[in-house]
């Protein structure tokens, strides 16, 4: 009785309350696991597979794709237009992203912070407004707006005339994308305040620290790991935006075709299924290295804390 | 505004020093300066569709209407228009009933019974859908639709909107099982109820407001995604209003703009109005893996 | 018949953690019965196996003449309370009470009926329509105790039935559930980690520790004759004093005392040999004058406990040799760390003051009106009959007490 008795910490939890067994959980599984494996998994491996092959959707290479090797992806990366579009797609990403969404996002939030009553109301509920309407019909918004001839905003500025979308389309796109998505970071930094103990900013405005010194030493700490997660997401929703589209088509003259819209043109306009799935691939190696830079820099601030 | 901007900052307590109480004074106008920009901002391009739609003879700039109902009567006339409305349920409700009946089934198998593994499988699907789902694949999910003879089905634009939707869906409602406490199930379970009766009399109304959350972010997904029918489908009988939407005002020279002001108007209404309750029923929460 | 029998019942977590150690327990036809514990000794995980929540990995359960160890819960004819009472929180209190029913297949008008008849003997009419978010913890507790009734099972299984009420409510439930189990006399398990709930509701309780079950014995016995010094340490309020102690011919050398050796040990004992001692501080008497036969020591502190003060004296040992002897015998009691304070380490006092000093504490409990003071010397005289000795922790003493296995005095009175 005496010698056997040896320590066993706490009870472990059920593994299975419902006792659904193994067999049945698998049931369970099975039909989300089947819908993803085929349109998620699939198209993403055949990506790889359509990027080395000469394949179109007509013509004779349409009957009999060849696999070309990797002629695809050089043909790309020696592509000017390839090239420009990528430069394009980061300055897309960087202005409406990380600077638009991301930074008036966190100004909306903490100008808010302590508010309550209709202004917070009315402010939430326009900038959750542009998140929430469809694409097509922001994007025809934005056209009218936008207008030469008759937009509201050259009637506001009193300077007809002046053709936004032809003499400036990437600034107008980026600021389109801006109105669009900045509701998601609005509303995850004004969680993310609620979060910062209040007890932190009284010690820090009673040691007399200026709005500024509030945000850096009491604030930021407080919610990197929200920064980064809203970074990672929208980066990467930002970066396959096709809803550009939809307002300048990429043009005048390629000067805001942005890589969604180049990969659309090649490949179902132009029909160079085969190029357009390379650089399909090229984009998915981005995206992969974008989650993996803000994935490792949350990894780093656990191991910090 | 700057009315306001007084009123408040005189309530509240300012310092002893005259400067501390100016300095104070001037970041509260310059909060509420930047509150009013940022309100117009996002106001200004939404001034259209209030006033177009009731305008007697719109322009693209927004202005006072000379106030008509007319353009409604005009919409009823385009054969698309209304049918495209229906298409767009059509896609919604379908892909929003598979999304939560799947995401759910499989979001409580993997809450419930522990498989190796679990966790960075699921981060895997989830960040391979935010990767994937949009343009990258475009050219595969043509071709794949191709060989499965989807194209130009309704079952094949549910279908390929469900897999790109089931992981985030997944994710979030597994964070809603995991908070309801086993113990319900247990009790269950002692007085002998199946998995399915428990799944049934238990489990789904524990965690009706996760199934809503998914079912209206399902809905609100599929009634804005333009790509994906815009790429799959082929005839306007069958496009949903996004891509009717679109080649309103692309298709044609002169865009009709009564059409396409009541048209733009009535499209954005039902998220809108399905926000506006499902915020005030539940409230608009940020679960799972976003709060990290 | 519905007794529970368990035969060698083992269950071995995945990775290898041995909750259950091939246990064997009986407990008999409407008895209230209490696995008492730390946390982790495997209690819970007991009760859970009983209910089928658990699959055990090896041994048997049987409840009266059947072998359920491979049944599923819902056919074992048993209903379970739990911690949290799983009031499901979207059906009424009367869809919750005719849940089980519901699943029976009983029709709607006649389940809704019964729900009504039970919730009436346990005081709930008029909260029927109500949700469980509207009831106090008293009336939720009620709730669970009425929809696990109203499927009339062969046992009830209840976990830390007590522990989610607060201090006043808990004293008044605890008469309420035992008066409802003696009225009911359906055999009852529950779980507690409250030495005072076991003692005070249960017909016999089974201390367990590291899976295995350390005594088996109604509250008196478990109280007054602990088997080993684990159980001594746990039970009770204030824990046992166990001090080293040396066999002198007829008597017994502790911290510089003589004292006689207890009745029932003396011809197990030999001359010279180490032993703890242990009494219970209820038992022992202070003086603040010289006694023959007593210990004596300069009191430390004094604690009001209400009617009764606990008083510790720091008592000087016989030589470092003895002070060190508690530690060496009791030797399980160095396995059972990880159930932390209220396990035997408390009770080992010499363990805790002193034993480098060679100085022990021993505690006594006071009467109100002769409380003495911090700095004054004491004597305690053991009362006669209630010291105990234990060897390798382990009771010395002569054949089991008397009734250790016979089923509980309720159940003989009814029969």
């Amino acid at each position: 009785m005496v010698e056997g008795a040896r320590p066993v910490p706490g009870a472990s939890p059920a593994p299975d309350a419902a006792g659904l067994g193994r067999a049945r959980a698998t049931g369970f599984l099975v039909p989300a696991m089947v819908l993803i494996l085929v349109f998620l998994v699939v198209p993403a491996a055949w990506t790889i597979y359509l990027g080395v092959t000469n394949y179109r959707l007509t013509g004779l290479a349409a009957a009999h794709p060849e696999v070309v090797g990797l002629d695809n992806y050089t043909r790309a990366l020696g592509d000017e237009r390839f090239r420009t579009s990528l430069l394009l797609t980061l300055q897309f990403v960087l202005g409406s992203a990380v600077i638009g969404q991301a930074g008036l996002g966190f100004a909306i939030a903490f100008a808010l912070r302590d508010r309550r009553g209709p202004l917070r109301r009315l402010v939430e509920g326009f900038v959750l407004l542009s998140w929430i309407l469809p694409s097509s019909v922001v994007a025809f918004l934005w056209i009218a707006l936008l207008d030469r001839d008759a937009g509201t905003l050259n009637a506001l500025l009193g300077i007809p005339g002046t053709a936004w979308l032809l003499d400036h389309p990437m600034l107008s796109i980026i600021v389109f994308n801006t109105w669009r998505g900045t509701a998601f970071s609005m509303m995850l930094y004004a969680a993310a305040l609620e979060n910062v103990p209040r007890s932190h900013l009284e010690t820090a405005r009673l040691a007399g620290a200026s709005t500024w010194q509030q945000l850096r030493d009491v604030v930021f700490p407080h919610i990197r790991g929200h920064v980064l997660t809203n970074l990672l997401l929208i980066s990467l929703w930002t970066f396959n935006d096709f809803a550009p589209f939809l307002i300048t088509a990429g043009g005048p003259e390629q000067r805001s075709e942005i890589l969604p819209v180049y990969v659309y043109k090649v490949a179902l306009s132009g029909g160079e299924l085969g190029f357009g799935a390379a650089i399909s691939f090229v984009m998915l190696l981005i995206n992969l290295v974008i989650a993996l830079v803000y994935l490792r820099m949350l990894g780093r601030r656990k191991e910090a804390a | 505004m700057t009315s306001t901007a007084t009123t408040a900052s005189s309530t509240e307590p300012t310092g002893d020093r005259p400067a501390v109480a100016v300095r104070h004074l001037l970041a509260q106008v310059g909060r509420y300066t930047f509150l009013c920009v940022v309100l117009g901002f996002f106001a200004l391009p939404l001034l259209w569709l209030a006033t177009a739609p009731f305008d007697d003879t719109p322009t693209v700039t927004a202005s006072l209407p000379a106030f008509t109902l007319d353009n409604f009567r005009a919409l009823l006339d385009n054969p698309y228009a209304l049918s495209s409305l229906l298409n767009s349920v059509y896609l919604a409700a379908g892909t929003a009933v598979l999304v939560v009946a799947f995401a759910a089934l499989a979001a409580y198998a993997l809450s419930r019974v522990r498989v190796p593994g679990r966790d960075a499988l699921l981060y895997g699907l989830l960040l391979l859908s935010s990767i994937v789902t949009g343009t990258a694949t475009m050219v595969p999910l043509f071709e794949l639709a191709f060989r499965l003879n989807l194209i130009d089905s309704r079952l094949g634009v549910i279908l390929i909107l469900s897999g790109g939707l089931l992981p985030a869906a997944i994710f979030i409602l597994k964070d809603f099982m995991d908070s309801t406490p086993t113990s319900y199930e247990e009790s269950a379970r002692v007085f002998g109820a199946s998995p399915l009766q428990i799944m049934r009399h238990i489990v789904v109304p524990l965690v009706r407001p996760g199934l809503a959350t998914v079912g209206v972010w399902a809905v609100a997904n599929v009634w804005g995604n333009f790509l994906v029918p815009f790429l799959l489908l082929r005839g306007p009988d069958k496009a949903p209003a996004a891509v009717i939407m679109y080649t309103l005002y692309t298709e044609g020279g002169q865009a009709d703009l009564r059409l396409l002001s009541t048209f733009s108007l009535l499209y954005s209404l039902p998220v809108a109005l399905m926000f506006v309750f499902v915020s005030s029923r539940y409230g608009f929460r940020f679960h799972g893996g976003i709060k990290r | 018949m519905s007794a529970i029998t368990m035969r060698e019942l083992t269950k071995v977590y995945p990775g290898g953690v041995r909750a259950l150690d091939a246990l064997d327990l009986e407990i008999a036809d409407g008895e209230f019965f209490a696995l008492l514990g730390p946390s982790g000794c495997g209690k819970t995980t007991l009760l859970r196996t009983i209910a089928g929540l658990e699959v055990a990995s090896g041994g048997s359960v049987r409840i009266g003449e059947r072998d359920v160890t491979n049944l599923p819960p819902g056919r074992r004819d048993v209903a379970m309370v739990f911690q949290d009472y799983a009031l499901f929180p979207h059906m009424t209190v009367r869809d919750n009470i005719a849940y089980p029913l519901r699943i029976k297949k009983v029709d709607r008008r006649s389940r809704a009926g019964k729900a009504g008849e039970t919730a009436d003997e346990l005081g709930l009419a008029g909260l029927l329509e109500r949700r469980p978010g509207q009831l106090s913890g008293g009336q939720q507790q009620r709730v669970a105790l009425a929809r696990a009734m109203a499927c009339h099972p062969q046992v009830f299984l209840l976990d830390e039935p007590l522990s989610n009420l607060d201090a006043r409510l808990r004293l008044e439930a605890r008469t309420f559930l035992k008066r409802l189990q003696r009225e009911l006399g359906v055999t009852t398990v529950f779980v507690t980690h409250d030495q005072a709930e076991a003692l005070a509701l249960a017909d016999r309780i089974a201390v367990m520790e590291g899976g295995r079950i350390r005594q088996v014995g109604t509250p008196t016995e478990v109280f007054r004759r602990p088997a080993n010094t684990f159980v001594a340490g746990f039970i009770g309020s204030t824990p046992m004093n166990l001090i080293a102690a040396r066999v002198h011919g007829e008597e017994l050398a502790v911290a510089r005392a003589r004292l006689p050796l207890p009745e029932d040990a003396r011809d197990r004992v030999t001359d010279g040999e180490r032993l703890v001692y242990g009494v219970r501080p209820e038992y022992l008497d202070y003086s603040a004058s010289p006694v023959d036969g007593a210990l004596t020591g300069e009191v430390v502190v004094v604690e009001n406990l209400g009617s009764v003060s606990l008083v510790s004296l720091d008592v000087p040992a016989d030589d470092p040799d003895a002070a060190d002897a508690p530690d060496g015998g009791a030797g399980p009691d160095g396995d059972a760390g990880p159930d932390g304070g209220d396990g035997p380490g408390a009770g080992l006092a010499a363990g805790d003051t002193g034993a480098g000093a060679g100085r022990t504490s021993v505690q006594v409990v006071v009467p109100e009106g002769s409380e003495p003071e911090p700095g004054d010397t004491g004597w305690v005289v053991p009362r006669p009959g209630r010291s105990l000795l234990y060897r390798d922790g382990n009771l010395v003493t002569a054949a089991p007490p008397a009734g250790v296995p016979a089923p509980r005095a309720g159940v003989a009175a009814r029969s």
